[in-house]
């Protein structure tokens, strides 16, 4: 591993999505848009209020997902991977610098997607509201770590977007979002406390209605972040210098 | 012995080569030595193995059995990285890039000098296109770009899957004359192909047909042993002597020498 070479592919994955102006408008902007339709939907009803938090763990995480896994998916299937691999280009430099470059995207995402939320469309955080954005930008870190691992497992684009509902929809079903998770039935409520979008949720909760301390925040974004270092490593392992 | 290390060591030592993908062998057992500071051909169809073989040689690909020696070292370890330049068939290129910028990351990457990006553009004359997004060049611009790619940092050993596929006959005459260039300086390049008409602008050649090396010499030897008069004549009589050895003791005992049309089907 070398931090030039890192920062070096970093800097390339930025360089190719500021050639895409779409996609960066679609990143950036489709978090909101979708917070704002909630919001909208649930208008004179408290709904907004209590699920408004959960919402902004949810769309960087699936978005992001989507965005890194069929990069790197394409990355694969064009041979530029084959390329960089039989060159000094370490496993973890390639793995770091998408977690790096999507993560700085994930970093602007989140900020628009929680100031659209709370100036825009009125969600009130009683905690600090930085804690949210933090919980928010680790969630979408997340995203794009399991997104990187999900592409391995994909021979092409049509399989990789299958992986979203298989390891994104359960989270979100079992996350807190359509029933508080300590009301699921036994065995799923333990199975969601394995799940990292539930601590994403929780923490984004625990900020909004200010009812735990920053420890406790600071707590869950370990606990996320060790799913994204988990990601990462598993990433790193199936990328295979020699294939069949 | 072959491994001591002085400058005639030859630059590639295959020995037993097996690799299987899927469920056949790709290539059966193969030994082989490519000498260095020479432009070597490896010409066959398509399919016949040159690219798995190439993929072997710089270290990408699962081997079954048999050892392949890169520069006294074996394949794909880490200090070859920067030693081996390898173009795939398909340009590994970003379209999303400009020329200038793939070629950018790709020297970073290798932690070459900043010279050697306008040095690669310039070799394969795409100074012309260098600020343009891969996306928008031609199928021969792109292949360009990924030779270029290539010649960042300078390599010992050139590994060059079809590099003049679908070039202009002037371009490709100079790609040509940049690869004895290249020999000129001490670099080995293994350059493959499935235009016979090559054949005569290699130094040496390397003939394989169904993961075998058919023959290994330089296309004068080729000539005088078959008596053809190009590459592609030569092909066809290995083939030929080949199956009459193949055939003969069926022929012996058997009139019907008409067996001649299963030659085989492409392995793949």
């Amino acid at each position: 591993m070398n931090a030039g070479r890192t920062l070096a592919t970093a800097g390339r994955i930025l360089t190719q999505i500021r050639h895409d102006p779409r996609t960066i408008v679609l990143l950036l902007v489709v978090p909101s848009l979708l917070v704002g339709l909630v919001a909208w939907i649930f208008t004179d009803t408290p709904v907004f209020q209590s699920i408004g938090p959960a919402i902004l763990a949810l769309f960087p995480f699936t978005v992001m997902f989507l965005v890194t896994s069929i990069t790197t998916l394409r990355e694969r299937r064009t041979g530029t991977l084959e390329r960089l691999l039989s060159m000094p280009l370490g496993r973890g430099d390639f793995i770091l610098g998408y977690t790096l470059a999507f993560g700085l995207l994930a970093v602007v995402q989140a900020l628009l997607a929680c100031a659209y939320a709370i100036w825009v469309c009125g969600l009130d955080v009683k905690g600090d509201p930085w804690l949210l954005v933090a919980v928010a930008v680790t969630d979408a870190v997340l995203g794009s770590t399991l997104g990187l691992f999900a592409s391995a497992f994909a021979r092409t684009e049509f399989q990789v977007v299958q992986f979203m509902p298989l390891l994104v929809f359960p989270q979100i079903l079992l996350g807190g979002i359509f029933l508080p998770r300590d009301q699921l039935p036994a065995g799923l409520k333990e199975i969601s406390d394995w799940l990292p979008l539930s601590h994403a949720v929780d923490a984004l909760n625990a900020v909004s209605t200010n009812s735990h301390d920053a420890a406790y925040v600071g707590g869950q974004v370990l606990i996320i972040a060790a799913f994204a270092v988990a990601a990462v490593v598993l990433g790193a392992l199936t990328l295979q210098r020699r294939t069949a | 012995m072959l491994n001591s290390p002085d400058a005639a060591e030859p630059a590639v030592v295959i020995e037993g080569l097996r690799v299987r993908r899927g469920r056949a062998d790709v290539l059966h057992g193969l030994d082989l030595h490519i000498p260095r500071g020479q432009v070597v051909g490896l010409l066959g169809p398509s399919g016949c193995g040159k690219t798995t073989l190439m993929r072997a040689i710089v270290g990408v690909q699962k081997v079954k059995a048999g050892s392949v020696s890169v520069l006294g070292q074996p394949a794909g370890s880490a200090a070859l990285r920067h030693r081996v330049g390898y173009v795939t068939q398909a340009a590994s290129v970003y379209d999303d890039l400009t020329v200038r910028q793939n070629l950018d990351y790709f020297r970073r990457v290798l932690g070459a000098g900043r010279a050697d990006v306008a040095r690669a553009i310039a070799a394969t004359e795409l100074e012309d296109c260098a600020g343009r997004l891969v996306s928008s060049l031609s199928g021969g611009q792109r292949s360009r770009v990924s030779l270029a790619a290539a010649l960042l940092g300078s390599p010992d050993l050139l590994v060059l899957d079809e590099p003049t596929v679908g070039l202009d006959p002037l371009l490709r005459v100079e790609l040509w004359a940049l690869f004895h260039r290249l020999a000129g300086s001490g670099t080995s390049l293994l350059v493959s192909s499935h235009v016979m008409d090559e054949a005569s602008r290699c130094d040496r050649l390397l003939l394989m047909r169904e993961g075998a090396v058919l023959a290994d010499a330089t296309p004068a030897e080729l000539l005088a042993e078959t008596g053809a008069a190009d590459a592609e004549g030569a092909f066809l009589a290995l083939l030929r002597r080949r199956h009459a050895r193949h055939a003969l003791p069926d022929a012996a005992d058997d009139a019907d020498a008409g067996a001649s049309t299963d030659v085989g089907e492409d392995a793949r």
